[in-house]
């Protein structure tokens, strides 16, 4: 069972909609046995960090996930601003995240990015940057649903799995060990975004 | 390579779909969960789902039938009608749209928007401006499914919405609603440039030519009703969207 993380924020409900489409037994769930028991997680979100971080917090939670993820190896998927919590900083409120992996979240760089409008918003290609099992028989031309005003900043890009294009590259997914995370909502993202859930929930 | 969104936009009124022309005489068009059926089979981009007549008739948002659609969708998708407060937001939220609209709500509650913003996001709140020009050739936003002429200026409006947190702007045009004759080309171009976020255009397309035109005008996304529902100006109901069908920048 994939216990998906509700800590106050983010579309949960698609991500259980796709699940159940796929046959995959998954539950909404603030409950930190549920969440020990579960054989997988997602961390969701949608909105502001320091707020994601704050509900974190409050919920009580991110000691056992800590303990879960780091200690024990549990296997999760971040998903938006699930993923971003796991980096170690966010410019959004200028305060720290999860630290599980070695990267920081940044707002798009203004100065780079040519006019265009910030949210990126729309679908995108992305661009396997390793083989990944998240990646495993990916229909063809990849491409999935943004919605972020930050991305990424890996120092190790060995941790990067894709990379997509707004303007500049910037690191759309990662794996760091039994920790994945992707930028994209793959619960909106038709048949690419299933793709990705059945692999992850074949780990 | 920028991909443009195209979004179908689905009328929804007591269960049922419809389209409208300037905003009236709505023809049934058919059932709301056969059509995001084949929209994600042919995977259009993303659905805006308007309960068109809910704040004229003073309705909530059919909660219920709302969710049974969005269970169905696999794309993003946006619901707009008959939401009066956070609350009812909320509940749109958990039923599991990414993105709200508002519009009427917002002539009597414009901090709505920043209510909202707050706790889910810039992103996820779009306002929809509804537009009609009269005789002398003036532009005004209009509320209430196009029957309450509110006096403002669409671009002065577009300004305050903006100011205070919605994440795009949907630029609709009564007068071109259902007659396939193109967007407002140049109320677009006038406004796009001058607010940051993303504005879709809507009301009028009847062609790939006219997404094309729209974008060149400024607008960041396109939303066809018609074009998604019929065969072709004035022949019957046909719901789909060409799988080739692809707009970039």
């Amino acid at each position: 069972m994939i216990a998906i993380i509700n800590y106050g924020l983010g579309n949960l409900a698609s991500i259980k909609n796709m699940c159940k489409r796929l046959a995959i037994e998954a539950q909404i769930t603030d409950d930190p046995e549920i969440i020990s028991k579960a054989s997988k997680l997602i961390l969701p979100g949608v909105g502001h960090f320091e707020k994601g971080m704050e509900n974190l917090k409050a919920s009580g939670l991110q000691p056992l996930l800590n303990e879960l993820v780091k200690n024990k190896k549990k296997l999760i998927l971040g998903i938006c601003l699930g993923a971003q919590l796991m980096t170690k900083h966010s410019e959004e409120g200028d305060v720290g995240g999860l630290g599980w992996v070695d990267a920081t979240t940044v707002r798009f760089d203004q100065s780079k990015i040519n006019g265009l409008k910030i949210p990126h918003m729309g679908w995108s290609e992305i661009h396997l940057t390793q083989k990944n099992q998240l990646w495993l028989d990916l229909p063809h031309e990849p491409r999935f649903y943004f919605v972020h005003t930050y991305h990424f900043l890996f120092e190790n890009k060995e941790e990067i799995s894709a990379t997509s294009t707004y303007s500049y590259d910037f690191a759309c997914a990662f794996q760091k060990e039994n920790i994945f995370g992707t930028q994209f909502h793959p619960e909106k993202s038709h048949k690419f975004g299933m793709k990705v859930l059945e692999n992850f929930n074949k780990l | 390579m920028r991909r443009i969104r195209i979004i179908p936009v689905l009328l929804l009124s007591k269960g049922g779909l419809y389209k409208t022309i300037k905003f009236k005489n709505g023809k049934y068009v058919g059932d709301p969960i056969n059509a995001v059926k084949i929209f994600n089979e042919k995977e259009a981009d993303e659905l805006l789902l308007l309960d068109y007549k809910a704040s004229v008739e003073n309705r909530p948002p059919d909660y219920i039938r709302i969710k049974e659609i969005a269970e169905e969708a696999f794309m993003p998708m946006a619901y707009g009608g008959g939401i009066k407060n956070a609350d009812d937001a909320k509940k749109v939220f958990d039923c599991g749209f990414e993105k709200i609209v508002l519009n009427s709500i917002l002539f009597q509650n414009i901090s709505l928007i920043e209510q909202i913003a707050n706790i889910y996001g810039a992103q996820s709140v779009v306002g929809c401006i509804d537009v009609k020009k009269n005789l002398f050739g003036k532009y005004h936003v209009y509320s209430h499914s196009g029957t309450k002429n509110t006096g403002k200026d669409p671009l002065k409006w577009a300004k305050e919405i903006e100011l205070k947190g919605v994440g795009e702007i949907i630029l609709n045009s009564i007068d071109n609603d259902g007659t396939w004759n193109g967007y407002l080309f140049d109320l677009i171009k006038d406004i796009s440039h001058k607010i940051d976020v993303p504005m879709i255009a809507c009301g009028g397309a009847g062609s790939e030519e006219d997404f094309k035109k729209a974008v060149l005008a400024g607008a960041s996304a396109v939303a066809a009703g018609s074009m998604f529902v019929f065969q072709k100006k004035e022949m019957g109901v046909l719901i789909s969207f060409p799988s080739s069908l692809k707009i970039t920048t």
